[in-house]
């Protein structure tokens, strides 16, 4: 009886094992079962037998292998539940749009439950990205070429360096050829060639010097003298590079200070207004560039051009609420306007946390404000805070323009020499001060569009950025500009050198006890007014 | 949704005066007079309000939803639960005068919340004079063990060493910059990882770079072109980042700009989980790595039944879970199921019976209170994918137990703490057999900071 049973089972099970084999065969074409093999190989619990599948599918000729290896290196590569190979071709949100793997055919929508993906960890990632290079090595497609020769510097093996140096002949684009040239010349390095040594002298590639530094320590002497001698060469290189770099993050950090800074120059600086809600009027500005790119989906890039005159009138109407508000009626009282202001502040922030949400949101980088400019192999500088950098220039020029050249400048300078000379000569000192706060805010606002590039748009943004901007303007000078353009450019400088040695925090700190010993001995800073106005 | 309570009655201090003497008189028999049929108060003390409100504000609505779902089943002991929420803004002296509102006025018999150590150092003092129970769901620096808490998220045993295990053996990583937001929980854990780096895999001074950058930190230029030259020596390397908060969206910018990818130094965070990822556009941070004891792409029924419920209860269709939320989920069913077993929701009969209670995670397994007030839990590891989830490439074989004082600092390494009869101490030390009272842990401070 048990046996009979135990055969009734085995028989169940046979049969649900046929079942589903007939059931996968059903669901991915029949006349394709050399490619389905490949694709179940990676299937499997362990990474290394992951790893041979892998090898499996770039050894196997399939035109198809390169879009199976590129959805698998993007997690995109998925399993049905009846044993269908997928690629997910948009992952957000709770169901997602699928297409067949093997005949690309689109299958509609299908939920997180019923998919399972083929996993992979950082190791077959690279293994992946080797192996495409490897792939598009071959590829009539330039940027694949040059990408994939871009990958291949110090991952040459031998394998791939016998059809190399024919490749390198035949090669048309010169940035692939120097590159394979170099993929080629480490790997010679690395088996003891001393013609690799002369190809990579002057390199600064950090690969042709770390197989430099092993050779230069190996044990043929003279591959060793000729390699520790193109190292010390290559070394020197590189400190000009990097003194190079440390004054670009200077610059760079300078005009995020300058950029937060100068609209307050004008309030404070010009207007004499001590505003603690600068920094959320930064805020405002970029929360709207978040708001332009919800707009336009899409299109982040336009969003965030159009959020420049958006920015600036969101924060400049804002301005004109408080100064209306709360500020006119506060004139030549500091302490009770520093107070007032300060309240501002917060309400704003929590009005942020409420109406919008206490989370960060996210503002997308356009893609041509991404990446760096590689000037060379050791020296790139990235693009988002070059935009930064030149806009702050801007910024400041048009400050500078309407301060000097327009009737508004003109009246405004008047106003804060001598009020009440300047209203006997007809005036409306009121209507300035709107006017100069509103431009104060709205530059506040361009500053906020700027760093919602450079870090969180939240409702806490403001707050890192007040004490700065104070800093720069007091340091600065009061009621210059130009100091506050030389004073955050510095301060940028000082804390980029300083920081490699000291640490962030340090820096920051010893920053700090240099603008109190430097307004110690100079009270108005770098650029002190001139005349009598500055007395008073 | 929320509940404010605001009870403002002038004779509160005349009843609880009343109420303790009662206790005092009448014992255990005191509490069976209380319970009746009023509702059981469960206090909720979480910043709604400023810089934290972006971490804290969810698990508030988390345990309104845990109460919400413990309601619809027919509540606890036959008595409803109500939450009793207040705003601690995130204001750490202000968060002591909350928890003291929540235990002395409101008498709510458990609290769950806080979010930073400090918060926690704050509140301490106050639910172990008033002998209050607070639920703390967030991963800290351990060398803490207090008889009035029980700490649900991770110690460092449960995160950090794991994960530097993984990046040793699974990785083959030789080099570790330990980028960390200056305070106590990076330092402490840096310190723990660094001692065991040197001690137990024979890391080289030189191949350990550590880094402490101030809180909100935007500036990343410099550190992060320092870790790219850090990585270029040859050696695999991998940053373990203890950065805070709002500092990692600039952070992990910098490094996409400056063109390093996950493949060639690899970045396991231990601060960045699915809510900091929705933050951020995602797309750069793809295979970075995080390590938790949850992740929301957890492949069980228990985890999609609660992410269907947070869905729900939140109303937004692209509303994420966290490790933190999911520590909330276990402390409150720990904290149930022990009120069940001592059949009353008195403070010491609920200590007394949550020790050993065993409820399930969501990740398919189970979670312990163990003797020490921490809980067992999974470690896993997780790899950024570029929809803002991660994508979990590994995790421990079984549950590992927390661990309140670190195996690998002098002056904690004897210590052990356990709160059942009749050791009930929450620093023993081993080594001289005494219960060390308040100094060891000052001890054990004292080594930290030296």
């Amino acid at each position: 009886m048990r046996r009979f049973l135990s055969l009734g089972l085995l028989c169940a099970l046979l049969l649900s094992i046929s079942f589903t084999a007939q059931a996968q065969s059903d669901s991915n074409p029949p006349d394709d079962p050399a490619a389905l093999e490949l694709l179940e190989a990676l299937d499997v619990r362990s990474y290394p037998a992951k790893g041979e599948a892998i090898t499996a599918i770039l050894q196997s000729d399939d035109e198809r292998a390169r879009d199976w290896l590129q959805a698998l290196l993007d997690g995109r590569l998925q399993r049905t539940d009846d044993g269908r190979f997928v690629v997910v071709l948009d992952n957000r949100g709770r169901d997602w749009p699928v297409a067949d793997a093997l005949t690309n055919e689109p299958l509609g929508d299908m939920s997180r439950r019923e998919l399972d993906r083929i996993g992979i960890n950082n190791a077959l990632r690279n293994q992946l990205r080797s192996a495409i290079a490897v792939v598009d090595l071959y590829s009539p497609d330039v940027e694949r070429r040059r990408s994939s020769a871009e990958r291949l510097l110090g991952e040459v093996d031998e394998e791939l360096a016998e059809p190399l140096g024919e490749l390198i002949t035949e090669e048309e684009d010169r940035q692939v050829q120097r590159r394979l040239a170099q993929a080629l010349a480490i790997y010679q390095v690395e088996s003891g060639q001393l013609e690799g040594v002369e190809a990579l002298r002057g390199s600064l590639h950090p690969r042709a010097r770390v197989a430099l530094s092993r050779a230069a320590s190996g044990e043929d002497p003279v591959i060793a003298d000729a390699a520790s001698e193109a190292l010390t060469s290559i070394e020197q290189n590189l400190k000009i590079n990097r003194g190079i770099e440390t004054l670009y993050f200077g610059l760079s950090l300078g005009s995020v200070l300058v950029l937060a800074a100068i609209g307050l120059a004008i309030t404070f600086g010009v207007m004499g207004v001590i505003n603690m809600a600068h920094g959320e009027l930064i805020m405002l500005g970029a929360y709207t560039t978040w708001m332009m790119q919800q707009l336009l989906p899409g299109q982040p890039g336009l969003a965030l051009i159009l959020s420049i005159p958006a920015g600036f009138m969101v924060a400049a109407l804002a301005g004109i609420a408080i100064e209306r508000g709360v500020i006119q009626f506060l004139k030549g009282r500091p302490l009770e306007t520093l107070l007032a202001t300060f309240g501002i502040s917060l309400i704003l922030q929590q009005l942020v946390r409420t109406v919008i949400s206490p989370l960060n949101r996210t503002v997308i980088t356009p893609e041509w404000m991404s990446g760096s400019l590689v000037v060379n192999d050791a020296l790139s500088l990235t693009l988002n805070r070059m935009f930064v950098l030149g806009f702050a220039l801007v910024v400041f020029a048009g400050l500078m323009l309407i301060m000097r050249r327009t009737r508004l400048g003109l009246e405004v300078r008047a106003v804060t020499q001598n009020r009440a000379m300047a209203r006997s000569m007809g005036i409306r000192a009121t209507r300035v001060d709107i006017m100069t706060f509103a431009l104060g805010s709205g530059v506040a606002g361009l500053a906020g569009v700027a760093l919602s590039q450079l870090t969180n748009v939240g409702p806490n943004l403001g707050q890192n950025y007040i004490i700065d901007s104070f800093m720069v303007v007091v340091f600065g000078g009061v009621g210059n500009l130009w100091g506050t353009l030389v004073a955050g450019l510095s301060l940028g400088i000082i804390n980029q050198v300083l920081e490699p040695w000291a640490g962030a925090v340090l820096a920051k700190i010893i920053v700090l006890v240099f603008i109190i010993l430097f307004i110690q001995k100079r009270p108005r800073g770098l650029f002190p007014q001139k005349g009598r106005a500055a007395e008073g | 949704m929320t509940t404010l309570q605001r009870k403002t009655h002038p004779r509160t201090l005349g009843r609880f005066t009343t109420g303790l003497i009662a206790a005092a008189v009448m014992g255990a028999s005191a509490h069976a007079v209380a319970q009746d049929n009023d509702p059981i108060k469960v206090g909720i003390l979480h910043s709604l309000s400023g810089t934290m409100a972006i971490s804290e504000s969810t698990l508030k609505d988390t345990v309104e939803m845990l109460i919400e779902q413990q309601n619809d089943a027919g509540g606890l002991l036959g008595r409803e639960l109500e939450a009793v929420v207040v705003d601690p803004a995130s204001n750490w002296p202000l968060f002591a005068e909350r928890a003291r509102e929540l235990l002395a006025q409101h008498e709510v018999d458990v609290v769950f919340g806080n979010w930073t150590s400090v918060s926690r150092k704050a509140v301490l003092p106050v639910f172990e004079e008033l002998n209050g129970l607070l639920f703390y769901p967030v991963q800290y620096e351990g060398e803490e063990s207090s008889e009035n808490v029980f700490y649900t998220g991770a110690a460092p045993n449960q995160q950090a060493i794991p994960a530097v295990e993984y990046l040793i053996n699974e990785v083959g990583i030789e080099r570790f910059a330990l980028v960390g937001t200056d305070y106590v929980y990076p330092r402490t854990t840096n310190r723990i990882l660094e001692a065991f780096l040197k001690d137990e895999h024979g890391v080289a001074d030189e191949d350990i770079m550590i880094n402490y950058t101030p809180f909100g930190h935007s500036d990343w230029q410099n550190i992060v072109s320092e870790i790219r030259r850090f990585g270029e020596e040859g050696k695999p390397t991998a940053v373990v980042s203890t950065i805070n908060g709002d500092a990692n969206v600039p952070f992990y910018r910098e490094l996409a700009n400056q063109g390093i990818d996950a493949a060639d130094i690899p970045v396991i965070a231990f601060s960045v989980g699915e809510q900091e990822l929705s933050g951020i556009d995602t797309g750069p941070l793809v295979g970075h790595l995080a390590a938790w004891n949850y992740f929301m792409s957890v492949d069980t029924d228990a985890n999609y039944d609660f992410i269907d419920a947070w869905i729900d209860w939140t109303g937004d269709d692209m509303a994420v879970t966290n490790d933190p939320m999911e520590a909330h989920y276990i402390g409150f069913n720990m904290w149930a199921e022990a009120v069940r077993k001592a059949g009353t929701t008195d403070v010491d009969a609920v200590k007394e019976a949550i020790i050993g209670v065993t409820v399930p995670n969501l990740s398919g397994g189970y979670a312990a209170m163990m003797p020490n007030h921490h809980i067992t839990k999974p470690v896993l590891i997780g790899e950024v994918q570029d929809n803002g989830q991660f994508d979990i490439v590994w995790q421990t074989p079984s549950t590992v137990a927390g661990d309140a004082w670190s195996d690998y600092l002098p002056g904690s390494r004897d210590l052990i703490a356990d709160w059942r009869a009749p050791m009930r101490c929450g620093n023993f030390n081993v080594a001289n057999g005494s219960c060390g009272g308040s100094t060891a842990a000052e001890e054990a401070e004292a080594a930290l900071a030296e």
